[in-house]
């Protein structure tokens, strides 16, 4: 059993949403590093080094890596011997969303209607996702999502004679037709299988992963590694003007499905890709 | 072998006519930001036959919504916003003679002949690399529509800022390859 105070959680949200906006990850420094290093059209390299100088300046001068600094979705896992005083764990994190929002001088890009979009002021809420576990651990998968990436996500439900070969032309599909508004380079997350609400939580939930790490099944990673190799082929490069990198990664997370269906969500991010990891 | 040029706002017909598919540009002058809800609002001002709240002729539009100025700074993180979510919008605006938008991401065929007809180019800013494109932002003032927080219209002094010509007056365009 154990007690986690609504402070703890909050302090922890607030820092992990301004760091997440300011610092991007070691993963992704290396991978588009490595892009540039590698990138043979000379523009498509210029535009990859000034995202390593933007997260340089973004870094030193305690500035957003991109104006839009998302909205707030978190992955959490929390033990049956938890609990949490005060207001509860939703209501935590969404303070803790409020807290860094405001200290860290972030963009507010949330809506509390969707019809009548007047800005919330606060960028609450977040988006949440739970998962209860057994035990004491609360970890949190916070993610800063922007709205320009996701935009140019989809949901299929293909059938399933489609089979593994529809799936990456699916998602090779999306990536294609969405052209350079993602802000290339991107990051791919796939779900493959559940039900229709289930692939594309799959698909946001794989994006926690790093970069530099293979998927744990040897069939799923060479399942993302054709995927990447067929998305780069495309040629859309950085910022859609060309290039050998479209792509910095493609991760495929999969689930059990109904016998008549074959769900599939490609959830696309760009390469401000803010994740941190709470563990508490 | 790709030109360098330094443009000053506002632009004349000489300014455009120089710009090919895929140069540089560096701009300096005042520019405007604006986006879907600012585009929304100007729009209904011109069918009721209201003063917009810029002016038109010459001008360039980006479109950008920047984070908040931490003290001591003109202004925020300042990248650009997907383009062509104000191309249902921003032929309007070519018709009163803004002459350059900022933004990023392919706009529609019906906004490239717009662009064509009214000899206006699409500059390309890169996405993401927003507090780099901040540094290049020397004055920021909102100018209307403060309620809409980062969709404002503001008023921005940019010495340098440096951007890609994505379409120029003759049909280039770098989105096609």
């Amino acid at each position: 059993m154990r007690t986690i105070e609504f402070e703890t959680i909050a302090e922890a949200v607030a820092d992990a949403a301004v760091d997440a906006a300011r610092v991007l990850p070691d993963d992704v420094l290396c991978a588009i590093t490595g892009a540039r290093d590698r990138e043979t059209l000379p523009l498509a390299k210029e535009i990859l080094g000034q995202l390593l100088d933007n997260a340089r300046v973004a870094r030193d001068e305690c500035m957003p890596l991109c104006q839009d600094c998302g909205l707030a979705v978190c992955f959490v896992r929390i033990g049956s011997g938890v609990t949490v005083t005060g207001a509860g764990i939703a209501e935590a994190i969404n303070e803790g969303v409020r807290r860094g929002y405001e200290r860290g001088y972030l963009r507010k890009s949330v809506v509390a209607d969707p019809f009548e979009r007047v800005n919330t002021g606060d960028n609450t809420p977040a988006i949440i996702h739970f998962d209860l576990v057994e035990g004491d651990e609360l970890s949190i998968g916070f993610m800063a999502k922007g709205g320009g990436c996701e935009n140019m996500s989809r949901v299929a439900l293909l059938t399933p004679g489609q089979g593994r070969a529809g799936v990456i032309n699916f998602v090779v599909e999306a990536v294609r037709s969405a052209g350079g508004n993602p802000c290339p380079p991107i990051i791919v997350g796939v779900g493959v299988g559940g039900s229709f609400e289930k692939a594309a939580i799959l698909a946001k939930q794989s994006l926690l992963r790093r970069l530099d790490e293979p998927n744990p099944s040897k069939g799923l990673a060479a399942l993302e590694n054709e995927i990447l190799g067929r998305v780069n082929a495309l040629g859309i490069g950085p910022q859609g003007l060309g290039g050998d990198t479209t792509a910095l990664g493609v991760h495929v997370e999969v689930f059990p499905c109904h016998i008549a269906s074959l769900p599939v969500a490609v959830n696309i991010e760009c390469h401000s890709h803010r994740t941190r990891r709470i563990v508490l | 072998m790709t030109d360098v040029h330094v443009l000053t706002t506002p632009l004349g017909d000489e300014d455009v006519a120089r710009l090919r598919a895929g140069d540089r540009v560096r701009i300096s002058g005042v520019v405007y930001t604006a986006r879907d809800a600012a585009h929304r609002r100007m729009i209904d001002c011109l069918d009721r036959g209201e003063p917009l709240p810029i002016p038109v002729e010459g001008q360039v539009i980006y479109y950008a919504g920047p984070s908040p100025a931490p003290p001591g700074r003109v202004i925020g993180s300042a990248g650009p916003t997907t383009s062509y979510r104000m191309d249902a919008y921003a032929p309007r605006l070519l018709e009163l003679g803004l002459r350059a938008t900022i933004g990023k991401g392919a706009r529609s065929p019906e906004m490239v002949q717009a662009m064509m007809r009214n000899q206006a180019v699409y500059l390309a800013a890169i996405g993401g690399a927003a507090a780099l494109i901040a540094s290049s932002i020397k004055e920021c003032e909102v100018l209307a529509y403060p309620e809409l927080g980062p969709e404002a219209v503001r008023r921005l002094v940019v010495e340098d800022f440096p951007a890609i010509v994505a379409n120029d007056i003759y049909g280039g365009n770098v989105y096609e390859r």
